[in-house]
């Protein structure tokens, strides 16, 4: 359980009476598989095959981006490069970067982390199975039209960080950029659905008695990493919305003309996009702690270091995101700074490189297969890190900046610190995926045809920059000498295609040919190895852990385990169950019953994806047909979180009872609202950034004068306020009283409160300015739209709360919805008090 | 095979170009013409010695540490060389050498106002349109060509019209976006007159490969040039020597006069 490289003594100790392994394994796949055929396609939740389908359905996108990779060198072989018109060519570089970043690199490490983390901390399933296979289904939707516009010819063309004004209606008419906008904000709800579930499952869903300060290090990095996607992910949706009600109502938030200014996009774009590299590393650098200490037979050196390494780079990534932005013309003071922070942040990566080789050094490396692709790594993100610092150099990255430099030094740090690890991931896993051994020769023929072929592409790459070629051009007629330079690389890019191809055709063979695994091949001590091969449905008949001096916690526990001997074995209430501990020491609280097959997930994400593809064809009008489809789906998951009735503690072992996620308050459904609500309150961050860097730093400011300062809009704020603080009260109330009849009354009242502070927005939203006449009456609308939106959260959340109360679904120890209800009820509130405070200070002042 | 494909025609030649021109080309930030341009392609070059030199450190350290057998020393003697020393002692020494000195280099760069020539970039889709001082003082515009004093300090006013673009001289210095809405400050100063190529940095839509112009820096002691566009038929003319006079630079690759302009 810990990171130990060595396995320990065999484990004699036992939690529950042992019972025949094959019997429990049919009682727990009865309970745990897909369902047969299509229907369990449509409706499994489970993180294995959630997972599975991720990391695949991020390949095909990754070959069809690898493609168009080859049509750009193609395309830049020669000097004229009448492969491709301008016009196809902006979309292909375009949907390159795109594809590669949100429908791989992203995807890949959900994909990785769903599959992953249920089996290495010790448990059954991730903390929302329900929400895994939502975020599979708005993925693999919202990728497709993304892929399929390019088919269309009108794919997104603007680059794939989409500056504006290139990208406003003006400038790109066309559905392109739409296509961009919706397609990767509908993409991005499958990582904010990740995000709060991989945090909740690290926190909450461990073995019992694993301690945070001694999990797995990859728990660690994953941790990072779903926070870092919390706060990293909301300032590009505000900022993808923002544009997207620019380009289709004409509200000026980044037109200069008319109080907004280009520069905001930049710095909410760089905002997410800097955190984004740090999102792709840390999974990748926690495969590497994970795989080299059990390759090296010596634990990680510096479990500490590493774990303070990882935290310093999740506060450090958010301060630099300026540094891809010298050249706009900042103040010199903020140059100084951000190249300082730009500078700093190589220090915890250099803490975590050299604890990586002082492992090796302290142990006997053996060098198999995953070590081979370390080596890639090693060797190509050390120089991607060093052209990385360079570029923080302020005066270097005046020259370099936008040139095939960057593109070369990006390329290191992707392909080096996200590819290369994955492949080492993904063959160490392997067996425990398929259950079968590689096919010899195969991956090393791929690794050097990879190895040779990236370098042989992007290391001369750097010259070209440097001779001033810029990124994104489609011909360079004029300048012969670029020419030798682009053709080298284009023929190795070949290679290197060649190289991912026979890569893909090796993990297949694997998959399907290759001999059967033995357990634990490579003889690591992390729980993921104390499963069965390849991995079934429930992961583990009994889960491991240790508790009061006894302990099943080791891969070498794996036969007692699957006899039965540790916690909460099979499943003999006919329900799917994991264990629920603290965050911090990992003690067993309760029991969580997870859902079983359901085609919810699948048409909640339809609802979602109904409502994109009406925005996308400006059938505006029909949006709330869509909004009314996802707010039924959303009522429907509910359904089956509560229960009339009391349910029993059951037997976790032989003299451990605890109590089903039924009698609780903190449940991991409350845990995941209140992370929700983190991401939440940084849009709502990013927004208010937005209107406090408009004001100050846009040149059409101030505003012409408004006319919001009348009674009657004063009335309305007053009534929505008081309506928003009366349900909060209610709220509150309900939970005090929830064994007594009462609840409902006070729950209806809440209820109706929330109605009036609803129609109190509504009456403001008649009252506003016109919001196409200057970005502050646009940003009012976009305060007065969040707070609708928060508004019907909270009351459906209401609702849901009355129903709860009506149906007997409260109890001494039940709680219904409404510890949620006053949390959305309170940031409601909140959010929407700073709005009218911000509105009259803008009023007054 | 009787014919050979096309391609293979133009790689032998576009080799052997490669080969002969090393870091130089019009548009190489290695082949400096101005001081600003000069410091960093020394910058440059010490970060490259100083990168190779720490990728070879490591790549050797991993080399070593692959084939040394299993070493005894404890945890914590460990840690404090690999994480102490080689992580945040080693990392932090390099890092701060190099942040100061890109501090001063950077700092030496700014513009600053003490009435230096200043000229007018007006970036749009796609072309340039650039206003300096004429012969009698008042500005005069031309497409496509900035003309500069040579050997002194010139600011310009970068502004655009519709899209973001960014203007850049490699051989002169760094380059500056021009976005809607703001004039950017960029300084910059040609040592010998001559003609360097410039383009736009920041990809703005279709036109962006084509969007270029040249920069002409004359001798400010001789007779001003006339200040004619690139699309102008005398420009031709203009590209002759006279009365620019180029006068050769030692220290750097000067370009060709260039027989056509910006397209
Ligand atoms: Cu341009």
């Amino acid at each position: 359980m810990t990171d130990a490289a060595q396995p320990s003594a065999p484990v004699t100790v036992r939690f529950n009476t042992p019972r025949r392994a094959l019997s429990l394994h049919r009682e727990m796949a009865q309970v745990w598989d897909d369902e047969p055929g299509l229907r369990g396609i449509l409706s499994s939740v489970n993180h294995g095959t959630i997972g599975r389908r991720f990391m695949i359905t991020a390949f095909v996108f990754f070959a069809i981006g690898g493609v168009l990779s080859m049509l750009i060198r193609a395309q830049l072989a020669t000097r004229d490069g009448a492969f491709l018109d301008t016009a196809l060519y902006n979309q292909v570089f375009t949907m390159h970067g795109s594809i590669m970043m949100f429908l791989f690199a992203i995807p890949m490490l959900e994909g990785l982390a769903l599959w992953l983390l249920p089996k290495i901390l010790g448990a059954r399933d991730m903390a929302f199975p329900r929400l895994s296979a939502f975020g599979y289904w708005c993925y693999l939707i919202g990728g497709t039209v993304i892929v399929l516009s390019l088919v269309a010819g009108v794919a997104p063309d603007g680059g794939w960080f989409m500056y504006v004004p290139l990208a406003d209606a003006t400038h790109t008419p066309g559905i392109n950029a739409d296509v961009w906008l919706l397609g990767v904000t509908f993409v991005e709800i499958s990582a904010m659905a990740a995000a709060v579930e991989i945090t909740v499952t690290i926190l909450r869903v461990r073995a019992p008695g694993m301690p945070l300060s001694r999990m797995p290090l990859i728990g660690w990095y994953l941790l990072g990493t779903s926070v870092m996607m919390l706060v990293g992910f909301p300032p590009l949706i505000l900022g993808s919305i923002l544009l997207e009600v620019e380009r289709a109502f004409d509200l000026p938030f980044f037109d200069v003309a008319r109080g907004g200014d280009p520069l905001l996009w930049q710095h909410l774009f760089w905002l997410f996009g800097h955190p984004e590299v740090y999102i792709i590393f840390l999974p990748a650098a926690g495969a590497l702690s994970t795989i080299i200490p059990v390759l090296s037979g010596r634990p990680i050196l510096g479990y500490g270091a590493i774990v303070a390494a990882i935290i310093g780079l999740v506060f450090l990534s958010f301060g630099l995101w300026v540094h891809h932005m010298f050249t706009v013309g900042i103040p010199h003071m903020a140059l100084a700074f951000f190249s300082a922070a730009s500078v700093l942040v190589a220090v915890p990566t250099a803490v975590q490189i050299f604890a990586w080789i002082g492992t090796m050094w302290r142990g006997q490396v053996q060098f198999r297969l995953p070590m081979l692709y370390i080596m890639g790594f090693f060797s190509t993100f050390v120089m991607g890190g060093l052209t990385g610092v360079m570029l923080a150099i302020v005066p270097f990255n005046w020259q370099a900046h936008d040139t095939a430099f960057v593109t070369a030094h990006l390329h290191y740090v992707l392909i080096g610190g996200f590819v290369f690890p994955m492949m080492a991931a993904v063959t160490w896993w392997m067996p425990l995926l398929s259950g079968r051994w590689r096919v010899r020769g195969l991956g090393e023929a791929a690794f050097w045809l990879i190895f040779i072929g990236f370098h042989g592409t992007f290391f001369l790459m750097h010259l070209t920059g440097l001779l001033g070629m810029p990124r994104r051009i489609a011909v360079y007629p004029d300048n012969p000498e670029w020419e030798w330079l682009n053709l080298t690389s284009s023929i190795f890019g070949m290679v290197m295609s060649a190289g991912f191809a026979l890569y893909a055709f090796d993990i297949v063979m694997q998959a399907l040919f290759g001999r059967r695994s033995w357990r634990n091949p490579w003889k690591a001590a992390t729980l993921d190895w104390a499963l069965p091969l390849p991995a079934p449905s429930y992961n583990i008949a009994s889960l491991p852990g240790s508790m009061g001096g006894r302990a099943l916690d080791t891969a070498d526990a794996i036969l007692p385990l699957a006899r039965g001997e540790g916690f909460l074995p099979g499943a003999p209430r006919g329900q799917r169950e994991t264990l629920v501990v603290t965050a911090g020491s990992g003690t067993p609280v309760h029991v969580a019953v997870l859902p079983g097959n359901t085609t919810l997930p699948l048409v909640t994400s339809l609802a979602v994806g109904s409502f994109f593809a009406m925005m996308l064809s400006g059938l505006y009008l029909l949006t709330p047909i869509a909004i009314a489809a996802i707010l039924w789906a959303g009522w429907r998951w509910g359904d089956i979180m509560g229960r009339a009735d009391d349910s029993d503690p059951v037997a976790v072992t032989d003299d451990l009872m605890l109590p089903q996620h039924f009698m609780q308050r903190e449940t991991l459904s409350l845990t995941g609202v209140r992370l929700l609500l983190v991401a939440g309150a940084t849009l709502f961050a990013s927004l208010l950034f937005g209107v406090g860097f408009l004001t100050v730093v846009a040149p059409g400011w101030p505003a012409p004068p408004g006319s919001l300062s009348g009674t009657p809009v004063m009335i309305a704020m007053a009534v929505a306020l008081t309506g928003m603080v009366v349900a909060l009260l209610a709220a509150h109330r309900v939970e005090t009283v929830r064994v007594h009849a009462a609840a409902r009354s006070w729950a209806l009242l809440g209820l109706a409160a929330n109605l009036m502070a609803l129609i109190a927005l509504a009456g403001l939203a008649a009252c506003l300015d016109d919001p196409t006449a200057h970005a502050r009456d646009a940003l009012r609308v976009v305060m007065l739209g969040h707070a609708a939106v928060y508004g019907v959260t909270a009351t459906v959340l209401a609702a849901r709360s009355w129903r709860d109360a009506a149906t007997g679904r409260l109890g001494a120890l039940r709680f219904g919805a409404v510890p949620a209800w006053r949390l959305f009820q309170g940031f409601w509130l909140v959010t929407a008090g700073l709005s009218v405070v911000l509105v009259v200070a803008q009023e007054v002042l | 095979m009787l014919s050979r494909p096309r391609h293979l025609n133009r790689l032998v030649p576009a080799l052997a170009i490669g080969v002969l021109t090393g870091c130089g080309g019009p548009l190489s930030t290695l082949a400096p013409a101005g001081p600003a341009a000069r410091e960093i392609a020394f910058l440059w070059y010490v970060m490259l010695l100083g990168g190779t030199a720490i990728t070879v450190l490591v790549m050797g350290l991993i080399a070593m540490a692959l084939r040394r057998r299993p070493a005894d020393d404890s945890d914590a003697r460990a840690e404090r060389v690999w994480i102490h020393g080689w992580g945040l002692g080693f990392s932090a020494v390099v890092l701060t050498a190099l942040l100061a000195t890109g501090i001063v280099i950077g700092e030496r760069m700014l513009a600053r106002d003490d009435g230096a020539p200043r000229v007018q970039a007006i970036a749009m889709q796609w072309g340039w349109q650039f206003a300096q001082p004429g012969p009698d003082g008042n500005p005069v515009t031309t497409d496509g060509i900035l003309y500069v004093p040579a050997g002194q300090d010139f600011e310009i006013a970068i502004e655009a019209r519709d899209v973001i673009h960014s203007f850049w001289v490699p051989q002169l210095g760094g380059k500056m976006d021009a976005i809607p809405g703001r004039v950017n400050l960029h300084r910059l100063r040609a040592d010998a007159p001559g003609r360097y190529e410039g383009l736009c940095a920041e990809f703005c839509g279709i036109g962006h490969s084509d969007m270029r112009f040249e920069v002409v820096a004359y001798d400010p002691a001789a007779p001003l040039p006339p200040f004619l566009s690139a699309d102008d038929p005398q420009d031709a003319a203009a590209a002759q020597p006279d009365p620019v006079q180029p006068q050769p630079d030692p220290a750097s690759s000067q370009p060709d006069p260039a027989p056509e302009t910006t397209r």
